[in-house]
């Protein structure tokens, strides 16, 4: 009974990105990097050394002029469930750098602890971690606008999209302080969310059925959170990442783009959703 | 000890074994890093007492309401304004960089007076009274030798106290030549006032509308004000809406849309004709308007020169399409047509508004929910005109340069006659200011507006960042960003509802910078006489309390108060309006060049991630943009596969592409979602100023295109030009 009781209060923090919404303008890149004194260099155009904690895609559906289709897709940090907290990249963390938080599902990454080995890089499946190959470097004056709520990275670590973690805390001290232990659904919204200048992006608790992000992805804990809304779908489903950032699309092609499929596999029937 | 081979050889390899295996090399060179890592280079952001502004985004002409976070004294974060009837807590990417712009790099700190030749970037540093008498001093003396309408303005708009203040200036001064950045917003403008025999601006109640029906507008590339129209895309998509999309690119609008129907470009206005008579021959117009004036001509005219088949030939689009679009988008019960190609900085061709505007008054939605409203500003700027001397009264009595109320005696501004009619002699300037604008980056063929610019004397830059424009100037007064400066902030863009916002000082000036209404005042005080008399104010921010009179308190307290009318119809609707009749013959706007020498068609295309006008992409932006768009320093084309083919260039090639007006580098993307035989190119890439973050980064596409005057209009038209492509 205790345990149960436990059970009930902890959160699972998560995503719906409604990807027919989703104009790729950009902002929850730029509002993330705002938000999360990311650093930026002179050249930015070679993506694999862009730090980007949102990164967004652009999928196309390989049909010829005047059948093709591009669709955007924003990619933050997933957050993996994995099995029980075992996501891919805190499985393989030699320094405890990064963490599955059991009381929110956010997985962390703390800057000071990382050595820079770069397995959880390796391991991440959504190439949603960067190295910070060089210092940051800020120009003249520029380090005023930094933010001091999230600590600016030093070569030689990893980082990524942390859900703005610091907002969490912000928003639980404000409870604390109002005798609550409990938030309410618009107190804690990662900077992403609230810029999106569309409202694609939907956050909250997954395990609130009040909260939206429940009621769009409808998750069966059951087995790993898996969407229950035919139209979501989450990226690599099938690799039991159990990720918690889910995608919403009414085309069925880019439905199909969230996974790997073999050529003559059927899609209809294998699409785990 | 003797030294042999053998002994010498052991201890070299031994040696060099020896240093290898040993720990220490490597523990140095681990413990160097380990320690470097922590040397105090990486910053530790103070922390503070937290607060709150409430001002407005003056980046764009979308007036997006913020909500700025600030530590200390410091700005931290720019936020999207809850609640805000534009924006409501969204914000786009060039918003949420603001503080890039206020503490970054390209900022002018102080007046700067050049010193080396012009655009070398070698400046004196200048006090602000030194600066401000060496501009009284030059416009003193032309207006003594008689030239007083020599000195022209290039200023971002109309409206505001700003642009007015300017307009007061030289209205005193004694010159007619007040130019404002063209848009769309001219086109509308003229349409409604030739149409409907108003002097207002076209409103969309975009949200209200079910049948959307975009010829080339990107709707959520920036067209309008950015984040209100993205608003009313996720609203259509929530409910059902649907949204057409006429371009020959599958842009994001056009991938969003329900339906994209590429079309050959410039070519729209013989659509809108075409799916007009579809809807007249059907009868399935609004019954009401055929009491129109006009409405039998503009009926014979759309069913004699605009048949579907014709229609189909000229614009490429089956006739199965077009009749079941016209179909569709009459039987709708609130359909809207809106044009203005990407975000509407090209004014475009003035046929091609009307033609769409007829369209909309054809199923009867103009002045409807849903619909396209005549729009006014309320003017809250009631200044007593300016006393204006025997000079003045001279000055404004001649002819402006740009041939705006003359030659086009409908348009008020023509900046992009400027270039023309100073480089063939037909006019001259003395001295010109730029507040607000960056034309020597943003104006069709830079190269004959750096010529003309040439030309003048005396260039005066209020810019904030060292642009384009400002390096190319004699003297710059840098104006306060908009996080430090009070302004209002008049929006119309496309709203239904126009309102106006205050921008307020969020932090103080970060440099030695003056407000540009300070200036302005400050001149024409410095000169005395009627010019002093005409500026009473004490201050810009005495003159914007005074101005906004009871409308100041709202604004502080509110952030934005609405600011406009509907106007109702006067008289009828006029669908046959003289300028209409060179539709007759259909010619789409002619592109420069030949066909032989250059086979393919170049369109420019817009992406929110890009700004275009005076603003340069700050560094987050510019960090945001994909890698098709834009590769090291190499800006990418996009080419449709078959094109590609057919050229022998491949994915990531280097091509040069060549204009009748200029030749760039530029690297190939194989796009499916364009038509073949198109050349596309981002605008917003090829800045030769602002920081290393922007500058020389891609090609500037207003380098390899010139502007085409609307016949009517006289304003910019050009939609593309034709081009080749080559190897490298």
């Amino acid at each position: 009974m205790k345990e149960e009781g436990k059970h009930k209060k902890a959160k699972k923090y998560g995503m719906v990105i409604n990807l027919d919404e989703c104009t790729g303008c950009g902002a929850c890149m730029v509002a993330c990097m705002a938000e999360n004194n990311v650093p930026f260099k002179e050249d930015e155009s070679s993506k694999l050394d862009s730090i980007a904690w949102m990164r967004v895609y652009k999928l196309t559906n390989g049909k010829s002029y005047p059948e093709a289709d591009i669709c955007y897709l924003p990619r933050p940090c997933m957050h993996c469930e994995g099995d029980h907290g075992h996501s891919p990249c805190v499985s393989v963390c030699p320094a405890t750098a990064t963490d599955y938080n059991h009381e929110t599902g956010i997985v962390s990454q703390i800057y000071t602890r990382c050595f820079g080995c770069r397995y959880c890089m390796a391991a991440c499946p959504y190439h949603a971690r960067y190295f910070n190959w060089w210092d940051p470097v800020w120009p003249e004056g520029s380090t005023k606008y930094l933010s001091p709520n999230v600590s600016p990275r030093m070569r030689g670590v990893v980082e990524k999209c942390s859900f703005c973690f610091h907002r969490y805390q912000l928003a639980m001290d404000k409870a604390y302080l109002e005798g609550r232990t409990e938030l309410e659904e618009d107190e804690y919204q990662t900077s992403c969310t609230q810029a999106c200048p569309a409202g694609a992006i939907t956050f909250g608790d997954l395990n609130n059925p009040e909260h939206k992000v429940h009621q769009l992805a409808k998750p069966d804990n059951k087995h790993g959170g898996r969407p229950g809304n035919p139209n979501v779908f989450r990226l690599l489903e099938r690799l039991g990442t159990n990720p918690k950032v889910y995608y919403m699309s009414s085309r069925e092609w880019v439905r199909q783009a969230g996974d790997n499929y073999l050529d003559n596999e059927d899609f209809a029937k294998n699409y785990r959703h | 000890m003797k030294i042999g081979r053998r002994s010498f050889l052991s201890f070299v390899i031994g040696g060099v074994a020896g240093t290898a295996i040993t720990p220490l090399p490597w523990k140095l060179m681990d413990d160097s890093s380990i320690w470097s890592q922590n040397w105090p280079w990486t910053p530790v952001p103070p922390d503070g007492e937290y607060s709150q502004v409430n001002s407005v985004c003056t980046l764009c002409p979308g007036g997006c309401g913020i909500t700025v976070r600030k530590v200390d004294d410091r700005v931290v974060k720019i936020e999207g304004m809850k609640g805000h009837p534009i924006n409501d807590g969204g914000l786009c990417l060039m918003g949420l960089s603001g503080l890039q712009l206020l503490y970054g790099p390209t900022r002018v700190k102080t007046p700067l007076k050049r010193v080396g030749k012009r655009g070398e970037g070698k400046w004196e540093k200048i006090s602000w009274d030194e600066a401000i008498s060496e501009v009284t001093k030059k416009l003193a003396d032309i207006r003594s030798n008689g030239e007083s309408h020599a000195v022209g303005s290039i200023v971002d708009s109309e409206s505001g106290t700003v642009p007015n203040l300017f307009k007061r200036f030289l209205t005193a001064y004694g010159s007619p030549n007040f130019m404002t950045v063209p848009s769309i917003q001219d086109s509308y403008g003229m349409t409604l006032q030739l149409m409907q025999g108003v002097s207002a601006q076209a409103g969309f109640d975009a949200e209200n509308a079910d049948f959307i029906l975009s010829f080339g507008s990107g709707i959520i590339d920036g067209w309008g004000s950015p984040v209100r129209m993205f608003k009313a895309n996720s609203a259509w998509k929530a409910n059902g809406k649907k949204v057409v999309q006429i371009e020959p690119r599958l842009s994001n609008t056009a991938a969003k849309s329900d339906k994209w129907i590429p079309i050959k470009p410039g070519t729209e206005a013989a659509l809108a004709l075409g799916l007009a008579n579809v809807i007249i021959t059907n009868s399935l117009d609004s019954k009401k308007i055929s009491q129109s004036t006009g409405f039998d001509s503009f009926k014979k005219l759309v069913q004699n020169e605009y048949s579907t088949d014709k229609v189909s030939k000229i614009t490429g689009i089956t006739s199965a399409t077009i009749v079941s679009l016209a179909k569709n988008f009459a039987r709708a019960s609130k359909p809207l047509a809106i044009c203005g190609k990407g975000q509407g900085s090209i004014p475009g061709s003035l046929n091609e508004f009307m033609a769409v505007h007829a369209l909309n008054a054809l199923v009867g939605n103009i002045n409807k929910d849903g619909g396209v409203w005549a729009v006014t500003e309320t003017d809250y700027i009631k200044w007593p005109k300016p006393e204006m001397d025997s000079i003045a009264e001279n000055g404004m009595q001649k002819e402006r340069i740009d041939g705006a109320g003359s030659e086009y005696p409908h348009t008020k501004s023509l900046l992009n006659r400027l270039a023309e009619v100073i480089n063939s002699g037909d006019g001259s300037l003395e001295a010109l200011f730029v507040s607000g604008a960056n034309p020597l980056y943003s104006m069709p063929d830079s190269k004959a507006i750096k010529n003309a610019f040439d030309n003048v004397p005396f260039i005066i830059s209020f810019s904030s960042y060292m642009d384009e424009t400002a390096s190319n100037a004699d003297l710059i007064l840098p104006n306060h960003v908009y996080l430090e400066r009070y302004e209002d902030v008049p929006t119309l863009a496309g709203l239904s509802k126009p309102i106006v916002g205050l921008a307020r000082p969020v932090v103080k000036p970060q440099f030695n910078t003056k407000h540009v209404g300070d200036v302005v005042m400050l001149i024409a005080k410095a000169l005395g006489g009627g010019m002093a008399d005409a500026f009473p104010w004490e201050s810009y921010e005495a003159c914007l309390k005074e101005t906004l009179g009871v409308k100041w308190d709202v604004l502080v307290e509110k952030g934005f108060e609405f600011n406009g009318d509907k106007c109702m119809l006067e008289g009828d609707f006029n669908f046959y309006p003289e300028a209409m009749k060179s539709l007759s013959d259909f010619s789409p706007v002619s592109v420069e060049g030949s066909a032989i020498s250059y086979p393919l068609i170049l369109i420019p295309y817009d992406s929110i991630r890009l700004a275009n006008g005076y603003i340069g992409d700050p560094p987050f932006a510019i960090k945001a943009v994909e890698d098709t768009v834009l590769k090291g320093k190499t800006a990418c084309v996009e080419i449709n596969p078959k094109t590609g083919k057919e050229l022998g260039l491949t994915e990531g090639r280097y091509a040069f592409l060549h204009t009748p007006r200029g030749k760039a580098k530029v690297k190939v993307h194989l796009y499916e979602g364009i038509m073949p035989g198109i050349v596309a190119l981002p605008r917003g890439l090829g800045h030769t100023a602002y920081d290393k973050y922007l500058a020389g980064k891609g090609c500037n596409f207003n380098e390899l295109i010139g502007p085409a005057e609307d016949p009517v209009s006289g304003l910019d038209a050009a939609w593309g030009i034709r081009a080749r492509l080559t190897k490298v």
